[in-house]
Formats: C-alpha cells, sequence, structure tokens
C-alpha cells in the first residue's frame, strides 16, 4: 500500500498517489484523475502516446508505477494549452496538420516540448557529430529526438515542419531581446 | 443547369455546382475545426468516457492454434479480489467481422480457429484486478485432430478461388510470352502487415432497458450497429453507436469485433456499464492481418516495351469459409494495357487470425509488386521507367472494353518527374556512391479503384443563418470534419466558422463510414444533395430560379434581390436530408484515382540498411476537397509505403501458429527518423462520374505503389533485385557488390 504520504503534483494540484501498487502512472492520470489527454497506445514503452513530463523531464507514464513518484512534479497535455488557449507548439500543430487521428498528437507534443528544452541546455543525440558541441538543430536532429514518439497515420513531415517553425519563432524572439 | 436525380447516381453529374458557388471555401487548405481538441488532449476517444461503476472486462486469448477449450478453471479466478465475472458465452465472436459485412462474424469461443483467438472475458472491479486474474486463468484444451495448415504455402493447405474476386482472362498470355521481344516471369513475395493504428480497439457498453450503448473504436457506425445486434440476437433499432474520435483505424476498426461483443454481453449480465480495452498486443494478434502474398507476374511487350500480354497471378490467405480474400489484383485489372491477360487470385485456407482490410486492401500489394516488375521490364526494354508507364496506358479497359471516367496518370507521371528531378538518374544500378553509402532513384505508378457507397446526411440551415451538417460518418483522421464542412459552407455560401458538424453517432443520418476511401465523397454527396434541396427552398422564397440563387457569406443574391439568409427564413429552420447510393456510373465507367510516386534511397554498402531520402508523389483524384487534409492522406500513405517497402513484416511461427512479432517494439511501422521530407503535388482534376463532388477518393491512394518505387531506387543504387518485401539488412547484403571496388 502507498505511504499515507505519497502524493504529486500534476499540472499545480496536489493529488495523494494510488493506493494499488500496480496501477502505472498513466493509468493514474487517465482512470483516477480524468486527465484523458495523456493515451495508451501500447502500455509498454513503444509508442510514446503516454508520454507526460516529470520534473520537466519527459518520460514513457506507462512504464512507471504511479506510486514511484512521490513528491514529484508532473505536467501532463493539458496543462500545455487547452482547446481556447493554446500554446505556440500546439497551434503550430494545427496549422501544420501535424495529426490525423489525433491519438499519437499529446504524446507528440509533451515529447516536443521537453526535448526542446534538451535541445537548449545542449544534450546530445546520437546523430550529433560533435557530442561536447552544442547541437545542430538540423531536421535530422529533430527526427531522432523525435523518434520515441510513433505515429501510424505518418504525419511526421508534418510535425516536423511545427517544430521548426517553434523553434525559429523561439530563436527570432531570442534574436530580439 | 437544374438536374432530378434518384438517390442513386446513374448519370455523371456535369453541372459541376462547386465551380459556379462563390463562398470560395471548397479545396481551400483549412485547419482541421476539431484540431484545438486533438492538440490539448480534449478530444474524447472510445475508452475515455467516464461512466459510474463502470467494471473492466480483458479478453482471454487461446494458447493453441486450433481445438476447442475442455474447460476453464473459473472458481479460482474467480476467488480473487475485484473479480466478478469469467464469461466464455456463444454469442461472443471468435472472428473479426468484414468490412461492411452488416452481419455477425463467425461466433462461439469455445472452438478455436486459430492461435491467440479469444476464448473468454474476464471482468473486474478494475484493470489491474482483471488483468491479473485473465493471466490467471487455466485452461484446458482439446487439440484438433485434423489441424488445418499453419503455412500458405504448405503442401497441405487447401486452395481455392475465392468469392470475392473474379479470374480475368482474354487472348492468350502464354502465346503473347511465347512471341514477346520482352517477357519479364518474375515471383515476388510480401508479407502479413497489420493496421496498427494507434488507438487499440476498445468499448464501453451499457444496456438502458433493452437499448445497448456503445462508446467505442469503430469506422462504420451503420454497419457496426447490425453487426453488434446481428451478435446479440437484438434489433438494431435498439442499439445506438457512439464515436465521435476515433484514433485511426486503416480498416482493422471496420466491422465489429471481440471487445465489444463481449463488452456488450458482460454488461448485459453485470447490469453496469463495461468496458473491455485490447491491448496492443492483443489488437496484433486477434483483429486483422493483411494476407501475406505471393505473386507470379508476367509481362511480354513488343521491342518498343508496349504490353501484349499481362498475368498477374496471386496466392493469399484466410480461414476456411471467409469471403474475403486480398484482391491483388484489382488495379491490374484497369492500369495497363496486353489484351492477352490472365489476373487470378487464389486462397488459401489456413489457421491464422481473420484476413480482411488493411489500408488499400488489393492494391497496397498488388501495386507495388506490379510496379517493381514493370521496372524489371524498363531494365529488359533498355527505356526510361517513366516512358514505359506512358506506353502503356490503354484506351480503354483491357478485355472488359469500360472508359475510364478520368485519368490523370500522365500528367501525375510528367509532374512528378519534373518536381523530383528524375531527369538526375542514372539509369544503371551502382553508379553514385556518397561515402558508404549507394545511392538510387526509383519511380512507381499509383493507382487506387474509387468506389461511392449509400450515405444519408442531414443539413439544417438554421433561422439564424448557421448550418448544422450530421451524419454517423466518422473521423478517424482523415478529415470529414473539414470537408463536410467546407461542402456545406460552399454550398450554402457561409464562412467556415458558421457551419457546425457533429460525426460519429448511429442518432444521426447513416453515413458512409471511413473506408475504402469512400467515405468523404459518399458521405459528402449526401451532404451536396441536403444543401441543394435547402438552395431550392431559399431560391423560392427569395423568388428566382435555382440556377440563378448565389449564396455568399450568408447573404442570398439574384440579380436585383438581394436578402440575408437570416431575413429570408423569417425565424425558421430548413431541414433536409441528402441521400445517394451507387448507380450507372459505376458500372458504366472504370474510375480510379491515380498518381505516381518518386524515391531516392541510400543503401548502405557494406550492412545493406536502405534509407529513404527523399519521396515525391503526385496525385489525380477529382476535386481535391481540402488541400491541407488530402496531402496528409497522400503523406501518410507514403509513409505506410516506406514501411511496407523496409520493415514491416507480420512473422508467424510455423510449428505452433502463433505471431511472433505482436507489438510495436517488434513489429517496425516507420518511426520519424525514416522519413525524410516528402513532397505532394495535388493535380487538380474534375471527375463528374465518381460523384457529384466531382471528387474521388484519396485515403488509400498514398500507399498503393509507394513500395514499389523504394524497391526501384534499391535497385537503382546498389543492383540488388529483391524481390520478397520487406527490404530488410539481411535480404540485401547478399546482392551487395564489392563495397571496396572502383564506382563504374
Ligand atoms: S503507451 Fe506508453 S509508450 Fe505506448
Ligand atoms: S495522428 Fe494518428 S497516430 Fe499520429
Amino acid at each position: 500500500m502507498a505511504l499515507p504520504m505519497s502524493r504529486a503534483s500534476v499540472n499545480g494540484t496536489d493529488h495523494a498517489l494510488p493506493a494499488d501498487p500496480r496501477r502505472t502512472l498513466l493509468d493514474w492520470l487517465r482512470e483516477d484523475l480524468g486527465l484523458t489527454g495523456t493515451k495508451k497506445g501500447c502500455d509498454h514503452g513503444q509508442c510514446g502516446a503516454c508520454t507526460v513530463l516529470v520534473d520537466g523531464r519527459r518520460i514513457n507514464s506507462c512504464l512507471s508505477l504511479a506510486q514511484l513518484h512521490d513528491g514529484d512534479t508532473i505536467e501532463t497535455i493539458e496543462s500545455i494549452g487547452s482547446a481556447d488557449n493554446l500554446s505556440p507548439l500546439q497551434k503550430a500543430f494545427v496549422t501544420h496538420d501535424g495529426f490525423q487521428c489525433g491519438y499519437c498528437t499529446p504524446g507528440q507534443i509533451c515529447s516536443a516540448k521537453a526535448m526542446m528544452q534538451e535541445l537548449s541546455e545542449g544534450w546530445a543525440s546520437a546523430v550529433s557529430d560533435d557530442v561536447t558541441a552544442a547541437p545542430d538543430i538540423t531536421r535530422e536532429e529533430l527526427r531522432e529526438r523525435m523518434s520515441g514518439n510513433l505515429c501510424r497515420c505518418g504525419a511526421y513531415s508534418n510535425i516536423i515542419a511545427a517544430l521548426e517553425e517553434v523553434l525559429a519563432d523561439a530563436a527570432s524572439e531570442r534574436a530580439d531581446a | 443547369m437544374s438536374r432530378t436525380d434518384t438517390v442513386t447516381y446513374d448519370s455523371p453529374d456535369t453541372r459541376n455546382l462547386l465551380d459556379h458557388t462563390r463562398q470560395g471555401v471548397i479545396g481551400k487548405p483549412l485547419d482541421r475545426p476539431e484540431g484545438p481538441l486533438k492538440v490539448s488532449g480534449s478530444a474524447t476517444y472510445s475508452a475515455e468516457w467516464k461512466f459510474d461503476d463502470c467494471a473492466e472486462g480483458v479478453l482471454v486469448l487461446a494458447t493453441i492454434a486450433q481445438g476447442t477449450v475442455q474447460r476453464l478453471h473459473k472458481q479460482r479466478v474467480l476467488d480473487m479480489p475485484g473479480v466478478l465475472a469469467v464469461l466464455a458465452d456463444e454469442a461472443m465472436t471468435r472472428r473479426s467481422t468484414q468490412g461492411t459485412a452488416g452481419e455477425a462474424p463467425v461466433q462461439g469461443v469455445h472452438t478455436v480457429d486459430y492461435f491467440a483467438q479469444p476464448i473468454a472475458l474476464v471482468v473486474a472491479e478494475t484493470f489491474e484486478q482483471a488483468r491479473d486474474a485473465a493471466l490467471a486463468l487455466e485452461v484446458d484444451y482439446v487439440e484438433s485432430k485434423s489441424p488445418i495448415a499453419l503455412d500458405p504455402e504448405s503442401p497441405d493447405a487447401e486452395v481455392e478461388d475465392p468469392d470475392n474476386s473474379e479470374t480475368v482472362e482474354g487472348g492468350d498470355l502464354e502465346k503473347a510470352m511465347h512471341d514477346a521481344a520482352f517477357a519479364i516471369d518474375v515471383e515476388y513475395r510480401t508479407p502479413g502487415h497489420a493496421s496498427a493504428a494507434m488507438e487499440p480497439h476498445a468499448t464501453i457498453a451499457q444496456w438502458h432497458g433493452d437499448r445497448l450503448e456503445l462508446h467505442g473504436s469503430y469506422q462504420m457506425l451503420a454497419y457496426n450497429v447490425k453487426e453488434i445486434a446481428d451478435c446479440l440476437s437484438i434489433d438494431p433499432e435498439k442499439v445506438r453507436i457512439i464515436a465521435p474520435y476515433v484514433g485511426g483505424g486503416f480498416g482493422s476498426k471496420l466491422g465489429i469485433t471481440h471487445e465489444a461483443v463481449a463488452a456488450a454481453i458482460a454488461a448485459r449480465q453485470l447490469k453496469r456499464p463495461v468496458r473491455v480495452v485490447m491491448s496492443r498486443q492483443q489488437v496484433f494478434e486477434t483483429v486483422m492481418r493483411r494476407s501475406e502474398t505471393r505473386q507470379r507476374v508476367r509481362l511480354a511487350s513488343d521491342a518498343s516495351g508496349k504490353l501484349i500480354g499481362l498475368g498477374h497471378e496471386a496466392l493469399v490467405s484466410n480461414l476456411p469459409d471467409e469471403e474475403f480474400a486480398e484482391p491483388v489484383t484489382q488495379a491490374t485489372e484497369f492500369l495497363y494495357g496486353g489484351e492477352n491477360r490472365l489476373l487470378k487470385v487464389e486462397v488459401a485456407r489456413i489457421s491464422r487470425m481473420t484476413a480482411g482490410s488493411v489500408r488499400a486492401p488489393g492494391e497496397a500489394v498488388g501495386m507495388q509488386v506490379l510496379e517493381a516488375a514493370m521496372d524489371e521490364l524498363a531494365e529488359a526494354v533498355d527505356i526510361d521507367p517513366v516512358e514505359l508507364r506512358k506506353r502503356n496506358l490503354p484506351a480503354k479497359v483491357p478485355v472488359e472494353g469500360t472508359a475510364y471516367s478520368s485519368r490523370m496518370l500522365v500528367e501525375a507521371l510528367d509532374q512528378g518527374a519534373e518536381a523530383f528531378g528524375w531527369d538526375q538518374r542514372r539509369p544503371r544500378p551502382c553508379q553514385t556512391r556518397e561515402g558508404d553509402w549507394w545511392i538510387g532513384m526509383g519511380m512507381a505508378s499509383a493507382a487506387r479503384v474509387n468506389m461511392l457507397v449509400p450515405a444519408e446526411a442531414r443539413v439544417t440551415l438554421k433561422a439564424d443563418g448557421a448550418a448544422l451538417v450530421e451524419t454517423d460518418q466518422t473521423d478517424i483522421g482523415t478529415g470529414s470534419y473539414a470537408i463536410l464542412g467546407q461542402i456545406a459552407g460552399e454550398m450554402l455560401g457561409l464562412p467556415i466558422d458558421r457551419v457546425n458538424v457533429v460525426l460519429g453517432d448511429t442518432s444521426l443520418p447513416a453515413g458512409a463510414g471511413s473506408g475504402g476511401s469512400f467515405g468523404a465523397i459518399s458521405t459528402g454527396s449526401a451532404v451536396m444533395r441536403a444543401c441543394e434541396a435547402i438552395r431550392t427552398t431559399l431560391s423560392e422564397a427569395l423568388g428566382c430560379d435555382t440556377d440563378a440563387l448565389d449564396l455568399k457569406d450568408g447573404t442570398a443574391t439574384s440579380g436585383d434581390l438581394s436578402q440575408s439568409l437570416s431575413d429570408l427564413l423569417g425565424g425558421n429552420d430548413i431541414v433536409e436530408t441528402g441521400k445517394i447510393e451507387p448507380g450507372k456510373t459505376a458500372e458504366d465507367f472504370s474510375q480510379a484515382s491515380y498518381g505516381a510516386f518518386f524515391a531516392e534511397v541510400a543503401v548502405h554498402a557494406f550492412t545493406g540498411e536502405t534509407r529513404v531520402r527523399r519521396m515525391t508523389g503526385a496525385f489525380g483524384f477529382g476535386r481535391v476537397l481540402n488541400a491541407k487534409t488530402a496531402r496528409s492522406q497522400c503523406l501518410g500513405g507514403m509513409v505506410w509505403g516506406i514501411g511496407s517497402a523496409l520493415t514491416e513484416e507480420l512473422a508467424f511461427d510455423l510449428r505452433d501458429g502463433h505471431l511472433v512479432n505482436h507489438d510495436l517494439a517488434e513489429y517496425h511501422v516507420p518511426v520519424h527518423a525514416d522519413v525524410p521530407a516528402i513532397e505532394v503535388i495535388l493535380l487538380e482534376e474534375r471527375d463528374a462520374a465518381a460523384s457529384p463532388l466531382q471528387a474521388k477518393g484519396v485515403g488509400e491512394l498514398g500507399i498503393c505503389g509507394a513500395a514499389g518505387a523504394i524497391t526501384n531506387a534499391i535497385y537503382n543504387a546498389c543492383g540488388a533485385r529483391l524481390r520478397n518485401f520487406p527490404m530488410t539488412l539481411d535480404k540485401v547484403i547478399p546482392h551487395l557488390p564489392d563495397p571496396f571496388a572502383e564506382v563504374a
């Protein structure tokens, strides 16, 4: 059983973690908290549909038991932007048609958000030529870093176009600042 | 310009109404109206509806391929915490329903037809309890004493002529092959494919008295109602299905399947809502597969490359008594000439999960093989592969003599080639090397039959001048919400934000459903007809001929007459239901969407790994209803082509019949890193025979031949002529040239 103190913050609200130790973080979010924006595509860490941010880092929430998140800060798609108040990243997905059925989409967006943070922190990837240098933000880098998020509808090139737009806007904002 | 249509579409509607309306929203690359819901996680998919007291069901699958279930050791499981029931009802489905069946599939879960067939449902208070109990359920089986073959090519496999395709025979193919200046006689193989829609199949069933309500993930609701009603022996009128958002289908959700029927039975027994979500592995193992194929292609040409004979014979498989057989030769019938021909499909009866429709049944595998064989012919004749295609476009469909409704293949070939830079291709293999990589280019034609199917839709022009479009049509990612709104907006002269589209509920008029690329044109035509009826009423109110009525931005105009719609409506709604059914145009014309693929690949000189570096597709499919969503359909299809060419393959263990790669870790769909920038060219075309919209289907066209272009590019890169899809490293390596030799 969960310790009475086991709690986590989800989208800024404090919640007691579930009693059943078998409950995954994904099922806790979807079933107990009603945050169904996070999707279950495989339940085995193979598709990325369940991607959420834990303390700012992306994880597959299906691969993690809820009780392991005592004291963690969890962000889901619901915290990134609502339908009538979309974030720039979500807007770019809409304008570039970075989805079709939409089932992989919250995972893609959460993953992309964290990936951009990783890029800005200078993380290397398997396709980076120089793992010590700041990464070049090429399409190849973006594809590599997003490859944990499957899209059976095949919206990949539109997703990359959406990410390029958001990254370019962010870069020009930095240049203006 | 007026025209009295019966419900059936018997003669081409050449009025071309949508080019005379004035709103200017049809065809525009508008964003999907439901996009904000999808990107914010607030679109509700099947398993996500919340109902009080909902119990959780988990299916139990057979661990033998053929036999009977002798005993389920239920009691131990019923004693586990939270477990409510263990069901093995004879109404539960043993096989999945084929698309448009409208009736129950094979039922009864005491007999086992194939490995991993459902045999029971365990229901508990929570998912975790149900899952553990399902895992713990012990089952005694009696294995069949006379099992059928597990391998379609085994000599024991019974082979039949299928019911769903007819052999096409003309002239004398043997003689043509003998007389030909060039003759190609090759055998190709394609493996089984999985739809692998990203949302697993899920249903929440609940009964309100004798009425059944399902929230679930299905493609063709009007048919699904009949299927589940037939499974449960209840009146279809008593079933309602709600599915506003469907996380992909690609054929796997055409017909009702196991989780829906099991959930309904459990909910009836337990008198509470029951949810059954299939695991990813269960979806792979027991829903639906595209059959593997063995295809013999014979091409006989004269000295110029003109076909005088064409043979395409395929062996596919399915369970005994299933009507569906992958219609491999469907596009071969009309694509190229060669009057001496033999096109034939045979089906081997084997023990593997039901074979059925996976995106573009027939063409997806038939076209990739035909187009690979055409590349072999182009090489033999020594002409450009694009030119070979152009030389072989017949004036009428060979043997049958049917006229083409329209065909943009030459335009697709030319514009695709130009945009891609096909003239840079070096005709001989092994000519271009960049570091450790061989570089090559390949092309293929695209073709997919066009179908109009029965559909209804209701359109309400509200007193305030806004419109509501309602049908049970689903949007499985295809863009139904977008295009149905655009058709209504265009016909009624409304900006798109004045049109609301409500879908996916069987209490609404029955749309076509999503399948066979027919959803948009069929349901769209029904919407158009409903709007035409509204236009007639509006013109009467304004006092003009229907033909002289102009509708734009909520104002009706005709000559000097002009009135806002809300004034004209005088506080009343106009409600019309539009209907369409296929008619004589379907028989009088050969209707298909066409296109061309161009691909550049890099093949690693040492490892044989293939990377697709870029791809161009050019497509002609009648009127483009929304340039953004149509383009996405084409893109998605081409991504499937990459998967078919390089990675996707269902692998069955021939000792016991189990599917070895039953999840997304082992069945490799393309990921971001596999997909380059893809260029899509949409060719504007009008095809009045196809639909009053002048539009044809596009949802599947992008896959139909795409893998052939990649295969041909592999050959052009490194000289490996492979005839066994997918082109994995192990198959490429033995054919690679000496990596250290000088490039010629
Ligand atoms: S559901 Fe978690 S990775 Fe697929
Ligand atoms: S949008 Fe359907 S799986 Fe990505």
